[in-house]
């Protein structure tokens, strides 16, 4: 039998299924629309001030950092942020203002690089708030449950831990076995943006390498934001539609951003900008830093194609395509 | 410990946590010296060892250190590049033999915290969370940790935060909680050497000293008692041909320098 506990974790991004259900049928359309539009468009019209805001990829992996400025630059303000290995995305975002809340799976670290000075400091100053705690499956299956249409999915991790008390999920006994089952509510945050490898104009999305959770993710938000290495034609995707991740009647809005992943990987294409990523680490241990930081990249820059030429552009890109590519030279490679 | 010319401390803990790793197992791999330790088991003893990332890299060979357990080296040359609900799945079906983790500190029953260092509401040092670990020591069979810093800081009596679970509060506790059967931790690495957990108490003990290290060196740098098996080992010292491969998985020293 599971004991009582008193669960401390704010219970977010949740909603009744059937009333998610009326939602969709009411705001997803059916039909294949050409969706392109502009980064800057995109942001303002789905990237509302408390919205509660996921992000595709994978700490440093394919981190659409077009929308991630563009947020900043049009200053929205008090997200609510999904921290599922949310590590480069949210600390930017926090060191913009953007953010006032995080749920947190991973955040406030950068995996071997070390922490995350700027994310840590707003925490610890109580500039953000930490709603409750996770685990990366439990978000994950979250995501699951809100992409299945059910309420809960029921799970064996965390029970036991204050990562679960801190958490909104629930414990019950499961009706066959007798066993305590921990019950994770279903999370649908209300926009998500992801980069991925090639699109077409209607959101039919492919994406190579690992997926992560981007699978679950992408039929658990209500809003989708795509950035694309290549806006392809349709064409290309129904030659291999088993390629597509996530398909066209998802996203809302889809724009091609070549390089837009950077400083983080796209796999397959170029490896992380180190250099930039150890620039951003040092600077952001001080507010003025990170002020001085985002007036250089972010404010003082109109868009992300001009952020482009400010870190290298093209030069930069065939460097960091050569540090992806470990093959061999026999096999064609630079390694 | 009294550190060897040949070798340094962080290659000699890399070789004993490797040592752990059967061939023909499989491993679930956190971020760092996890990976390094997995890295030179593949290259050593255990070439059929089945290697798997949390965010979906399945059965790579690991060509180079990767900086994350997301990075594309993670499924370079793999079976499978999948996703994290396939891998976690596969973690609570039961297909998971070793989890291998790092850790801030830990209390005698294995509990680790990786959360908040003071009060959750108004913490005086913000941590990273839970990430996969939680999920990890959960649901794998046998969790190892390595913790280079083995101090009365980090061997605690009671943790801040217990954010992933190890034996909870002792015997059965687990069980009770609704966690898999028969999982749990294994063995914890430091910096002064290996220990496992007691069969009846699931309470940590000291199984070897690495070389040079004394038993009361061991109790000095924990808040909690440490028993000592009665077949206490020493660790056994890197072979050159450990330490060539490490140096090769390694080169800059991003894991191994520190």
């Amino acid at each position: 039998m599971s004991d009582p506990v008193e669960f401390l974790g704010e219970l977010i991004g949740w909603h009744d299924p059937d009333e998610n259900r009326q939602w969709v049928r009411e705001n997803k359309p059916r039909q294949m629309i050409d969706k392109r539009t502009t980064v800057s468009a995109a942001v303002r019209e789905y990237v509302k001030p408390g919205s509660l805001l996921a992000i595709g990829g994978f700490g440093h992996i394919r981190i659409p950092m077009a929308l991630i400025y563009e947020i900043i630059r049009q200053q929205v303000r008090d997200l609510t942020m999904i921290g599922k290995t949310a590590v480069h995305d949210i600390d930017l975002l926090i060191g913009g203002g953007c953010v006032s809340r995080v749920e947190v799976a991973y955040a406030f670290g950068h995996e071997l690089r070390g922490l995350s000075a700027c994310g840590r400091r707003a925490v610890e100053s109580g500039r953000v708030q930490v709603t409750g705690e996770i685990s990366n499956a439990g978000y994950q299956w979250r995501f699951l449950a809100a992409a299945m249409g059910v309420p809960f999915m029921p799970v064996r991790t965390m029970l036991g831990t204050e990562t679960l008390t801190h958490s909104s999920a629930r414990v019950i006994d499961d009706p066959w076995s007798g066993k305590p089952l921990c019950l994770l509510p279903a999370c649908y945050p209300d926009v998500t943006l992801f980069h991925v490898h090639r699109c077409d104009k209607y959101g039919n999305a492919q994406i190579d390498g690992i997926l992560v959770e981007d699978f679950e993710l992408a039929r658990a938000s209500r809003r989708l934001i795509i950035t694309t290495e290549k806006l392809v034609d349709h064409e290309e995707i129904e030659r291999q539609p088993w390629r597509t991740a996530i398909p066209f009647y998802l996203p809302d809005a889809v724009i091609e951003v070549p390089f837009g992943a950077h400083p983080t990987e796209m796999p397959t294409q170029y490896y992380f900008d180190e250099e930039h990523i150890a620039h951003w680490m040092e600077v952001s241990k001080t507010d003025a830093g990170t002020r001085a930081y985002l007036d250089e990249y972010v404010f003082g820059v109109p868009d992300f194609e001009a952020y482009l030429e400010k870190i290298g552009g093209q030069e930069r890109r065939k460097q960091l395509e050569r540090l992806m590519d470990l093959r061999p030279k026999a096999e064609g490679g630079t390694a | 410990m009294n550190e060897s010319p040949r070798y340094r401390l962080t290659e000699l803990l890399a070789c004993v946590a490797a040592s752990l790793l059967e061939d023909g197992s499989s491993a679930f791999v956190g971020t760092g010296f996890p990976i390094v330790a997995a890295m030179l088991a593949q290259r050593t003893h255990a070439p059929g060892l089945l290697i798997i990332f949390e965010a979906g890299g399945i059965g790579p060979q690991v060509p180079a250190l990767p900086i994350s357990v997301g990075d594309s080296r993670t499924y370079w040359r793999a079976s499978a590049a999948s996703s994290m609900h396939d891998v976690m799945s596969a973690s609570q079906a039961g297909y998971v033999d070793y989890g291998f983790l790092g850790g801030a500190a830990m209390d005698r029953y294995g509990n680790v915290n990786t959360t908040v260092i003071g009060d959750w509401h108004h913490p005086r040092s913000r941590l990273p969370g839970s990430g996969g670990g939680c999920d990890v020591g959960s649901l794998v069979w046998r969790t190892i940790y390595l913790m280079r810093k083995q101090s009365t800081r980090t061997f605690v009596d009671q943790l801040d935060f217990l954010t992933t679970p190890g034996y909870l509060s002792g015997p059965g506790a687990r069980e009770r909680a609704g966690l898999p059967s028969g999982s749990g931790p294994y063995r914890v690495i430091t910096q002064l050497g290996m220990y496992g957990f007691d069969e009846q108490t699931r309470r940590m003990k000291l199984l070897s000293l690495h070389p040079g290290v004394t038993v009361e060196q061991v109790q000095e740098a924990s808040q909690f008692e440490i028993p000592v098996a009665d077949a206490l080992t020493v660790s056994p010292e890197p072979s050159d041909e450990q330490l060539r491969i490490l140096r090769q998985i390694d080169p800059q020293g991003m894991v191994i320098g520190k």
